[in-house]
C-alpha cells in the first residue's frame, strides 16, 4: 500500500491582480521527509507555501495537507501545522514567554515550553519584550512558535535568514533532531548549504513553475554540469573526446580541461595511466548543488533546463569560445 | 500619540475654550445652543477624546498590525484573529472612558460648567458613541494599507472634524457651508446625542441612531475585507 502523502499539489496558481505568481507548481512531500523548496526572489516559492496553510486562497489547482483542503478546512489544518512565515511580527509588547504560552494555548498544554525556549537560545528572555529582541532572536523565536505544540507538519519559510552562523549550525541540528520525530518539513530557503544538508528533496521554482524535483545528489548529477578535470601533459584531444562519458576536451591556457560524467573520469585516468601521463597537478572539480542550481534558474537556465539528456550536460557558452579545439559528443 | 491624542488634546482644550468662553450664557442665545461656553464644551471633549481613539488611534495601530504581519502571524498560529480585533476595540474604549472621565474631572476642576441635567442620557450616548467609533477604527484600520497612511489620514480628517464637528468654533457662527459640511462628520451626532441630555434637551434618538448606523456600516465593512483576506 502507499502512504497518503503528507501534502499533494498539482497545478497550483496564484496571481496577484497581473501579476501571476505561481503559474504551475506540482509536487508531493512524502510522510517524515524534510522537502526544500528554492528559487530566486519572487518566483512564488512564499506564495506557494502561503496557499499551503491557507494563508492565501489558491486560484486553482488542487492542494491537499494532512488529507485536508487548506481552501475549506483552514482551522482543522491550522491546528496540526506549525508555521514560521517570512516577514512576519508580534505585538511589541508582548513578552517572549507569553508568546509562547498564546501559541501553546491551541494545542494539548503538553509542551515542554521552558525546554523549547532553552533550546532555540532564548532561555534568558522569557520576559524580554517582542520589540526588543535582537533580529535572530525574533527569528529564533518565530522558530520556536511553529515548534511549541508538536506539529506533524512543519513550514519554514528562510528560517535561517537574519541568524548568525552559529545560530544557523545550531537551527540545523534542532530541524535534524525533527525528522528522527518523524516530523515532516517543508523549508523554504535561499541557502544551498541548508538545503544540501537538511533537505531529503528539493523542487526548484523559477517564475512561477517548477523547473526541477529530485534529491540534492539527482539535482547536482541531472543539472550540475558533469565532473571537470583539468591537467597538463602531452595527450591528443581527440583520443580524449572519444573516451566513454566525456562530453568536452578544450585547451585552458597549456592545461587540457576534460569534461564529461563519472564514468568519464575513470576512463581518463585509465587511459593517461595507460599511456604513462601521470599529471601531478591534475585537478578535479566535482559538480556542488550551486552549479546545478544557477544552471536551473540563472542566466543560462534555458539551455539547461531544455537539454533533456540525463548526465549530459548543455556546455558553457562562455566556455566554448575559450579552446580552440573542442571534441563532439559521444555518442554510446 | 495615543496619550496625546485621546487624553491631553480634549483635556487642553476644554481647559482653554472653557476659560476663554466663561460660562454666561450668550443673552441672546446666538451660539453654544444657549448655554454657556464651558458648559458647551465640557460633553464635546468627552465626544472628541472617542472621536481620537475611532479616527487616529486604532486604525493606525490595526494598520500596523497588517502591515508588520502581526494578524498573518496570529492567525497562522490558528489564534483567533477576532479577539486580537476586539481586543484592540476594549482597550480603545477604555481609553475613551479614561479620556472622557478625565476632561469631566478637569473641566470641573477649572472652568466651572453647570452639570449634566440627565447624566444618564450622557453616558448612554457616549457609551454607543465610543462603540460606534470604535468600530469606525476598525473599519479605517483594516482598510487603510499601512500604519503611516492611517495615521496620515486619521490625523487630517481629525483636524477637519475637530474644526467643523462642533468641538472647535462653535456651529452657529461657521458659514452655512462649513456648517453643513460639519453636521456630516462622525463627530457631530456624537457631541450632539451627548450635549441634548447635558442641557435638559432630552435624548437625541435621531442622532443616537446615526451613530449606531456608522457602527453597523463600520462593522459591516470590517467583516468584508476580513473575510476576503
Amino acid at each position: 500500500m502507499i502512504d497518503e502523502p503528507a501534502i499533494r499539489v498539482r497545478g497550483l496558481r496564484k496571481s496577484y491582480g497581473h501579476v501571476r505568481a505561481v503559474q504551475d507548481v506540482s509536487f508531493d512531500v512524502a510522510e517524515g521527509e524534510i522537502l526544500g523548496i528554492l528559487g530566486p526572489n519572487g518566483s512564488g516559492k512564499t506564495t506557494t507555501v502561503e496557499c499551503l496553510q491557507g494563508l492565501r486562497h489558491a486560484d486553482g489547482g488542487e492542494i491537499s495537507v494532512l488529507g485536508l483542503d487548506p481552501r475549506h478546512q483552514v482551522a482543522e489544518l491550522r491546528r496540526r501545522i506549525g508555521s514560521q512565515l517570512q516577514d512576519a511580527a508580534l505585538p511589541e509588547k508582548l513578552r517572549v514567554m507569553e508568546a509562547v504560552r498564546l501559541f501553546a494555548s491551541v494545542g494539548d498544554g503538553r509542551a515542554d515550553l521552558g525546554a523549547l525556549l532553552t533550546d532555540w537560545g532564548l532561555g534568558g528572555k522569557r520576559d524580554a519584550a517582542f520589540g526588543s529582541l535582537s533580529g535572530g532572536q525574533k527569528q529564533r523565536l518565530f522558530i520556536a512558535l511553529a515548534l511549541v505544540n508538536s506539529p506533524r507538519l512543519v513550514f519554514l519559510d528562510e528560517m535561517t535568514t537574519g541568524l548568525d552562523p552559529e545560530a544557523r549550525r545550531e537551527a540545523w541540528r534542532l530541524i535534524t533532531q525533527l525528522r528522527q520525530l518523524g516530523t515532516t518539513v517543508v523549508l523554504v530557503t535561499h541557502f544551498l548549504d541548508e538545503a544540501e544538508r537538511l533537505c531529503d528533496r528539493l523542487v526548484v521554482i523559477q517564475a512561477g513553475r517548477v523547473v526541477a524535483t529530485g534529491t540534492p545528489p539527482e539535482l547536482v548529477a541531472a543539472h550540475g554540469g558533469g565532473i571537470t578535470a583539468t591537467f597538463t601533459g602531452d595527450v591528443d584531444h581527440a583520443t580524449l573526446a572519444a573516451l566513454p562519458g566525456v562530453t568536452s576536451v578544450q585547451l585552458r591556457g597549456r592545461a587540457h580541461e576534460v569534461q564529461g560524467s563519472a564514468a568519464a573520469l575513470l576512463h581518463l585516468g585509465h587511459h593517461l595511466v595507460d599511456r604513462g601521463v601521470v599529471p601531478e597537478d591534475l585537478r578535479v572539480h566535482q559538480p556542488t548543488l550551486e552549479d546545478a542550481y544557477f544552471r536551473l534558474v540563472g542566466t543560462d537556465a534555458a539551455p539547461a533546463a531544455a537539454d533533456g539528456r540525463d548526465g549530459v550536460p548543455a556546455e558553457r557558452p562562455g566556455l566554448a569560445r575559450v579552446g580552440p579545439c573542442r571534441a563532439r559528443p559521444v555518442r554510446p | 500619540m495615543t496619550v496625546l491624542f485621546a487624553l491631553v488634546m480634549p483635556v487642553i482644550f476644554v481647559i482653554v475654550l472653557g476659560s476663554v468662553f466663561g460660562d454666561t450664557p450668550d443673552p441672546q442665545g446666538a451660539v453654544f445652543g444657549g448655554v454657556g461656553g464651558s458648559t458647551y464644551y465640557t460633553p464635546a471633549y468627552i465626544a472628541l477624546s472617542a472621536a481620537s481613539v475611532g479616527l487616529v488611534i486604532l486604525p493606525t495601530h490595526l494598520a500596523g498590525y497588517r502591515e508588520r504581519g502581526v494578524l498573518r502571524r496570529i492567525r497562522a498560529g490558528g489564534l483567533p484573529v477576532n479577539a486580537v480585533l476586539l481586543g484592540q476595540i476594549a482597550v480603545g474604549l477604555a481609553l475613551s472612558v479614561v479620556g472622557g472621565a478625565l476632561v469631566v474631572l478637569v473641566a470641573f476642576l477649572t472652568t466651572n460648567p453647570a452639570g449634566a441635567e440627565d447624566a444618564w442620557g450622557v453616558v448612554v450616548a457616549g457609551v454607543i458613541g465610543a462603540i460606534a467609533f470604535g468600530l469606525l477604527g476598525l473599519a479605517l484600520g483594516v482598510l487603510l494599507p499601512t500604519a503611516r497612511a492611517a495615521q496620515g489620514a486619521g490625523i487630517l480628517v481629525w483636524f477637519l472634524v475637530f474644526m467643523l464637528g462642533g468641538a472647535g468654533p462653535p456651529p452657529e457662527v461657521l458659514p452655512d457651508a462649513m456648517a453643513t459640511a460639519g453636521d456630516y462628520t462622525p463627530l457631530r451626532p456624537l457631541i450632539v446625542a451627548m450635549q441634548d441630555p447635558w442641557f435638559g434637551n432630552g435624548w437625541n434618538w435621531s442622532r443616537l441612531a446615526v451613530l449606531v448606523g456608522i457602527g453597523a456600516a463600520s462593522w459591516a465593512v470590517a467583516a468584508y475585507r476580513l473575510s476576503r483576506d
